[in-house]
């Protein structure tokens, strides 16, 4: 089943009494397991778009099915259970909590789905490891470098194990050192938790690793190249 | 990581701005409970007077409340000693009483008539080891010893005045009375002896064991009506002039033993008394203990024309005190709750728009509107419960301090000024009520707040700056 299908799918902004069209008629097919990169100008539609298949926003007409859910029909708490169990975000600028620990960071997306204690703290304690961040794991982010805290953040998209994984501009605010290593620790996290991770980005590096490179402009799908079968080999 | 625990390292992010508003809360709830405390202070004070001086309390005759004042013999209780008997031999009642005593209030004339004066005077005969038992109560902890009354081991003929009748009766020098000046204008001189028909009366009331003394100026002669109607004469020795704090009490006030009262109004005939005043252990035993007379004045006491009334009823100034003040703590309650809704209401807007990006965050995770709610409401709730527990804090402290001050104050009624005495510890309802009422303005406050952070839209909100 893919991940992400989009049909249709229309948004406009209004700017005053100006009408700006965001998306115009999106069809869009995410392949499972795949790294996924948005790319496009400034102005594209790229955040938009995955706003939508974040399910964050509601499209003006179209179809927006993410692993096998029309999510047009939902309600407000259900779209907010869909994506607590279904939809991982990482943020350009990470979006931790900054009064809870990197423990605890990641560990808040388990709490709301209400996992028995002992199965939430072997799921932190496994995911800390993965982004090699053990020794952390009682620090604010305040006392995390931006490299850490981004690894935070992708530990805590993982956490509930969703099908999908989005990401704005995930190494913008990184140097290209940590933007590299950051862009390597998702790869090997996607590859590890099977997980589809759909980007937006100008990053080179993401671009080259990328299983599928989806161009926009406009609000239009210009181009959506396959480069590699999923999991990343060619 | 619970929802609460969340919220209490939210409300210490901006450690000024919650400081702030909990300073904002303790002054509130401080101020609320020290006034309370305040209030408190003179409604007991008040109640313990009147249950000191009356009881909790009174039998009378039904009609003697309204219109006995005009002629106190006419409602009078002929079988007193017999009801008494009854109520203290009750082995429902007995366990609540601590005394019952009869009283007999009546109007008369005062008279010097060495100095050629007289005054209308309002009388009242006492049981004088009754009137102390009833001066031992005190159920609110008020600090000192009761004071006896002058009565106390004085003669049968011996009476008690006003400073208002001891300034008319020209008695301030005799008596000892300070701050007592003599008039400008002098009565005419009707000469020391005593009117040739004042002095039959008198003769005709008959000599008072221990009355024979010289008259060394303190003596005055008081007329009354007799239950028959005939004017009666008893000639007093006055042992002290008391002022009672309001003049118009100064001025008619004359206190006597029961049994010369009962002999001036009633002579050789049985006698009789107004009240039978009821003290018991607690005011809150008026209730169950009413009940049992009124139990009682349908069974063994049926035939007695006798009415219950309580010392609220007696003395409607108790009342209108309570209302009063009640009033005014209400008040101000209301407008530090007003504060404390547009203190705690601002902190938390401010926290809403400094969070947005979170409130984003948050939602974009997964937690549901309900859940952010939930979020700032929670912050609402801990500031209203650390804000009230600090202002009770600090509200015991201040008046712990207050109360151990020395400082003084004469209440309106009073004629010796009193401790200054806060009663805030103790006062469980009170402080229960304003910790609780503080707490839940804080919630209110927050409600609004953290609605609005819940309707926010994600993409709004993590879109934000």
């Amino acid at each position: 089943m893919d991940p992400l299908i989009l049909k249709s799918v229309k948004k406009t902004y209004r700017l005053d009494k100006v009408e700006v069209p965001a998306l115009v008629d999106i069809d869009l097919r995410i392949h499972p397991h795949c790294f996924t990169v948005l790319s496009g100008a400034s102005g594209s539609g790229k955040t938009t778009l995955l706003n939508l298949i974040g399910c964050i926003d509601r499209p003006d007409e179209g179809e927006v099915t993410v692993a096998g859910q029309a999510v047009a029909s939902l309600s407000d708490n259900a779209l907010a259970d869909f994506r607590l169990r279904h939809i991982g975000f990482i943020f350009q600028n990470f979006n931790l909590l900054p009064v809870l620990t990197a423990y605890e960071n990641i560990e808040y997306p388990l709490l709301l789905t209400r996992i028995p204690a002992t199965a939430r703290r072997k799921r932190v304690h496994e995911l800390l490891e993965a982004v090699g961040l053990s020794k952390h794991e009682r620090h604010w982010p305040g006392q995390l470098s931006g490299g850490q805290r981004q690894r935070v953040a992708v530990a805590r998209a993982l956490a509930t194990a969703p099908e999908l994984v989005l990401a704005d501009e995930p190494t913008a605010n990184l140097d290209s050192q940590t933007g590299a290593a950051i862009i390597a620790l998702m790869r090997a996290m996607q590859r590890d938790y099977r997980a589809t991770f759909v980007f937006s980005s100008h990053d080179p590096k993401i671009l080259a690793e990328a299983d599928d490179a989806v161009l926009l402009q406009d609000g239009r799908v210009i181009s959506h190249e396959r480069r590699r079968s999923p999991g990343g080999v060619q | 990581m619970s929802t609460l625990a969340i919220a209490l390292r939210n409300l210490f992010r901006n450690r000024r701005r919650s400081l702030a508003t909990l300073f904002a809360m303790m002054i509130g709830a401080s101020s609320i409970l020290l006034f309370g405390g305040y209030v408190r202070n003179i409604v007991y004070g008040l109640q313990t007077g009147y249950v000191q001086e009356g009881g909790h309390l009174q039998l009378q005759h039904r009609d003697y409340f309204l219109y006995g004042s005009g002629d106190p013999t006419a409602y009078g209780i002929a079988n007193y000693d017999q009801v008494i008997d009854t109520l203290r031999k009750d082995p429902v009642l007995a366990p609540l009483l601590t005394v019952v005593t009869p009283t007999l209030e009546f109007g008369g004339i005062a008279g010097n008539f060495a100095a050629g004066v007289s005054r209308t005077i309002m009388a009242s005969g006492v049981v004088v080891e009754d009137q102390n038992a009833l001066r031992r109560w005190n159920d609110y902890g008020f600090p000192g010893a009761p004071e006896v009354m002058s009565l106390s081991g004085t003669g049968p003929d011996a009476a008690v005045i006003g400073t208002g009748v001891a300034r008319v009766l020209r008695l301030c020098a005799p008596l000892h009375v300070p701050d007592c000046p003599s008039p400008t204008a002098k009565p005419a001189p009707t000469g020391a002896e005593l009117p040739a028909d004042v002095a039959i009366l008198t003769a005709r009331e008959g000599p008072t064991a221990g009355s024979e003394v010289a008259n060394d100026g303190t003596r005055v002669e008081l007329l009354a009506a007799t239950a028959s109607g005939a004017p009666n004469v008893a000639r007093l020795r006055v042992v002290k002039a008391e002022g009672q704090g309001i003049k118009e009490l100064d001025d008619i006030y004359v206190s006597l033993h029961l049994a010369q009262a009962q002999r001036l109004l009633y002579g050789s005939a049985a006698p009789q008394a107004t009240a039978i005043a009821l003290q018991l252990h607690h005011t809150g035993d008026i209730p169950a203990a009413r009940a049992r007379l009124e139990e009682l004045l349908s069974t063994s006491l049926k035939g007695t024309p006798l009415a219950v009334y309580d010392f609220q009823t007696l003395h409607p100034y108790y009342g209108q005190t309570v209302g009063l003040f009640t009033a005014i703590f209400g008040f101000i309650a209301v407008l530090i709750g007003a504060i404390v809704l547009f203190t705690v209401g601002n902190t938390m807007n401010a926290a809403v728009v400094e969070r947005t990006v979170e409130i984003g965050t948050l939602r974009a995770i997964g937690l549901r509107r309900s859940g952010i709610r939930r979020l700032f409401v929670c912050e609402g709730i801990l500031i209203g419960v650390l804000g009230a527990a600090l202002g009770v804090t600090v509200a015991l402290i201040l008046a712990g301090l207050i109360n151990h001050s020395g400082l003084t104050w004469t209440p309106p009624g009073r004629i010796e000024p009193i401790h200054l005495h806060v009663r805030v510890w103790g006062e469980v309802r009170m402080l229960v009520d304003t910790a609780l009422g503080l707490t839940v303005v804080a919630v209110i406050s927050a409600w609004w707040p953290a609605r609005r952070a819940s309707r926010l839209q994600v993409v709004e909100a993590l879109r934000h700056v």
